[in-house]
């Protein structure tokens, strides 16, 4: 079957979506994601999106899902790379991705989930983790 | 209106839904619509291709470059057999969602293109037909 990578790079998921998905490929890799995230304790998640050129309601839908599942798991997200065409065209397709946080590039969203991860520190005493 | 050229693609799954987002593109591209423009017309093509295909039980979308006057534009035309939609304005509306979407298809698709057609016969299918001008 289909599968989109998540890479594992310490304590974060790097997740790059380089192909025009289809509804089902969405679907997977949200659950893909959230089983990783619990299977490595990752901090933190972060969803290339630099190669799409296209994100209607479904795949905005599936970001929303997988920052709140992630959040849920005690993990951030952010969505980094969006083309500025895609911007403008989910603005007025009523979609404010709400809850998503964003990033401009790999690099800014790199600092952005190591800050978060280092503020929200300290949660993860309670023996969930053992490293 | 003179239609220029027409292409009839069938939609019966999901891989028929990218499929049709990356014609749409091909034909945005040949009838050199800005980037922003594309992109509009493919996420617009790619709400209504999943609605046809989620509510419509699937079918067909015909693809067409319209001339009127000395504009040139993309007319995309979906039809589907299904079970129709009872109440438009309802449908139309942000929010308004009756399978697993965020009831931001057929309102926003709206938003994303200069016309909007849409009839319904409840029993009888659906027919949506946008309108780009470049």
């Amino acid at each position: 079957m289909e599968r989109i990578p998540i890479l594992r790079m310490g304590n974060f998921l790097l997740v790059t979506i380089q192909v025009d998905m289809h509804d089902r490929l969405a679907m997977t890799l949200q659950e893909d994601l959230t089983k990783k995230i619990a299977e490595t304790g990752a901090r933190g998640v972060m969803i290339d999106i630099s190669a799409l050129e296209m994100v209607d309601s479904f795949i905005g839908r599936m970001m929303s899902h997988i920052s709140s599942m992630a959040r849920i798991l005690d993990a951030k997200t952010v969505v980094v790379g969006m083309q500025p065409a895609v911007a403008i065209t989910l603005v007025e397709l009523g979609l404010s991705l709400k809850g998503v946080q964003t990033a401009l590039t790999v690099e800014k969203g790199v600092r952005y989930l190591e800050q978060a991860v280092t503020t929200g520190g300290g949660r993860r005493t309670n023996g969930r983790r053992p490293h | 209106m003179v239609v220029a050229r027409t292409e009839l693609l069938p939609i019966r799954g999901e891989p028929e839904v990218v499929m049709v987002r990356q014609i749409v593109r091909a034909w945005c591209v040949d009838l050199k619509f800005s980037l922003v423009d594309q992109t509009k017309m493919v996420t617009a093509a790619s709400e209504l291709a999943r609605n046809t295909l989620i509510h419509g039980g699937g079918g067909t979308v015909d693809l067409q470059v319209v001339e009127e006057g000395d504009r040139r534009g993309l007319r995309l035309v979906f039809e589907d057999k299904g079970p129709g939609i009872p109440d438009i304005p309802l449908a139309m509306k942000d929010g308004y969602t009756t399978g697993s979407g965020m009831g931001l298809g057929l309102g926003g698709s709206k938003r994303l293109v200069h016309d909007f057609e849409i009839s319904s016969e409840p029993g009888q299918g659906t027919r949506v037909s946008i309108i780009r001008w470049k």
